[in-house]
């Protein structure tokens, strides 16, 4: 094993596992935040979440196909950032139209958390619908401006390597936006008179009241947060990974293994949580036959994959996450709400 | 007429009927007491009274006004406090993000309001960053009024302040709440310590399952043969 050997298996490693990871990490982390606050505040897990982002990146796609048409871009960024606020208010828009028609009778009736459940299911259902009726089932690849930061043939000839490191634009602006988004949400929950109301109504709903706020604000403003990350991520994920509806509805137990990761109602728990599911499953389901040649004396050269988990069960890997926390510390890595 | 008077209260919980129509009343500057055993409705009435469970029958009167049906955070603004027995403080936030929620409808005074719940308890100010959740009990129940406080309220409810704290804590709150008596705040206040609610009580309502059984100025209940035998141990 030389030097060379090395800086290969680092570069292969960070190709396929660590780059990877870092961003699907961040769009699961920034859906498990969704998630995670509307446990929070209204205190039921919602499985419409998913379909809510596929709603939100649906919306980008029209808006982007509307500015493709009048020639509006910003290259080399895909176009789709620019649409991120109007899509984001259309979900806005229709969260808080669901909660009127739907939960805010059931939250008057004092409703159990299940019964919510059920209606989030419900709703999970009619936005599918919607999705479908707009777009069709099919995959829509919605993402212009540059392909490539960092072409892996130029990393191999630069640095004389085997083996070569790609980024994708796509990747950096799913690193830099879900930064920015979370920093924006973390001043906001922990430094403005709002946010801590926010935070204050999580924690104990009736004292909250007793300090004068009022709950009907704290639940539309989280809504309303709510949409934004879920258009967010919905985008971002769309853009690295290309939109397909189902895809959406399938992410929703990695996101909730996040969020439980993270301990329930934890907003940054949620974050870690969405990278601890994105690093087990990308490493436990990438085949490290090579990377093994690379460290290994050429007689131990593995004759197999060296795989763990074929890629088809990488959702059983969410799956034992979620298991093996709530079998271990049912409240999550970080302080959170037992489920 | 600028006290608070709660007339012929009526809660249940399910099929289970809580308080019969107790009635209970506090002017300002005045401090009333609510003894009685344990179920007696005694925190159900307080709830009843902020509107944190439903009333069947009564009404609340502030003033002339009937606030029977309003929301609990629109009491706040009129000027009522309430400091639930349990579960009083927000254990995630810092002592001073818990003030601060006490102020939340006057954001703008609440540099001095903090000054003054500071002057008051000395011991939070030095805590002020701290997670109210780390807090000792005696610590929590200051920080539980403090928060009341912070609202500047003039009708003041205490559910049981001074339960599972130290001595020395409870000499501290009950000093407070016959000061912040004198300030003109009108003090509702259901204790444990009977006797002892009773001496700084300007009047007493005993209440035995959900009624008013006697209801008298504190010192004449003290002084009550029947009140001491069954209620005061003797």
């Amino acid at each position: 094993m030389t030097g060379i050997d090395l800086a290969n298996a680092a570069v292969l490693l960070g190709n396929f596992v660590i780059v990877p990871a870092l961003v699907y990490g961040s769009q699961l982390g920034l859906a498990a935040l969704g998630v995670t606050l509307v446990y929070g505040i209204l205190r039921f897990s919602n499985f419409a979440h998913g379909d809510t982002m596929a709603f939100g990146a649906m919306a980008a796609i029209l808006c982007t196909w509307t500015l493709q048409a009048a020639g509006i871009s910003i290259h080399p960024l895909p176009t789709a950032l620019l649409t991120l606020p109007l899509a984001g208010l259309l979900t806005m828009l229709l969260l808080i139209c669901f909660d009127r028609v739907i939960y805010r009778p059931l939250r008057r009736t004092r409703a159990a958390p299940e019964s919510m459940i059920i209606a989030s299911v419900g709703i999970m259902f009619i936005l599918q619908g919607i999705v479908r009726l707009v777009l069709g089932p099919g995959e829509r690849n919605f993402a212009d401006g540059e392909r490539f930061l960092v072409r892996a043939r130029d990393v191999r000839e630069a640095f004389d390597l085997a083996e070569g490191l790609s980024i994708r634009v796509t990747q950096v602006v799913t690193l830099v936006v879900t930064a920015l988004l979370v920093l924006a949400l973390m001043i906001f929950l922990y430094r403005t008179r709002t946010g801590k109301a926010m935070r204050a109504y999580s924690d104990n709903k009736e004292l909250a009241q007793l300090s004068g706020i009022n709950p009907e604000i704290v639940v539309m403003l989280t809504w309303s947060i709510v949409a934004i990350l879920a258009t967010v991520a919905g985008v971002l994920y769309g853009l690295d990974k290309g939109y397909l509806p189902f895809v959406y509805f399938s992410l929703l137990l990695p996101t909730f293994a996040a969020a439980i990761v993270g301990g329930l109602g934890n907003p940054l728990g949620a974050l870690f949580g969405g990278f601890v599911v994105s690093f087990s499953e990308i490493a436990l389901t990438y085949a490290y036959k090579r990377f093994l040649a690379y460290l290994l004396p050429e007689r131990l050269e593995p004759g197999t994959l060296m795989q763990v988990l074929s890629t088809e069960y990488k959702f059983a890997v969410s799956f034992l996450i979620l298991v093996l926390v709530l079998l271990i510390r049912p409240t999550g890595l970080f302080a959170g709400k037992s489920v | 007429m600028s006290g608070l008077v709660a007339e012929n209260l009526t809660v249940a919980y399910g099929e289970t009927v809580i308080c019969h129509g107790c009635s209970l009343a506090v002017d300002a500057g005045e401090i009333s007491v609510i003894v009685g055993p344990n179920g007696a409705g005694k925190s159900t009435a307080m709830k009843a009274i902020f509107g944190l469970v439903e009333l069947i029958r009564g009404r609340v009167m502030l003033g002339d006004r009937d606030i029977s049906r309003m929301a609990a955070q629109d009491r706040v603004a009129l000027g009522m406090a309430f400091v639930p027995q349990v579960n009083n403080i927000f254990p995630s936030l810092t002592v001073e993000e818990n003030l601060e929620m006490g102020a939340y409808r006057n954001p703008a005074g609440f540099t001095e309001a903090l000054g003054v719940t500071y002057d008051m308890f000395p011991a939070l100010s030095e805590l002020r960053s701290t997670l109210a959740g780390n807090l000792s009990g005696g610590q929590r129940q200051q920080v539980a009024v403090g928060r009341a406080m912070m609202t500047r309220p003039r009708f003041l409810l205490l559910d049981e302040p001074t339960a599972g704290v130290s001595p020395i804590v409870m000499d501290t709150l009950f000093a407070m709440i016959v000061e912040i008596a004198r300030t003109g705040v009108a003090i509702l206040l259901c204790e444990q310590n009977a006797r002892r609610a009773l001496e700084i009580a300007n009047r007493g309502y005993v209440l035995v399952q959900g009624r008013n059984r006697y209801e008298d100025t504190g010192k004449r209940l003290l002084a009550n043969p029947d009140v001491r035998k069954s209620f005061l141990g003797g």
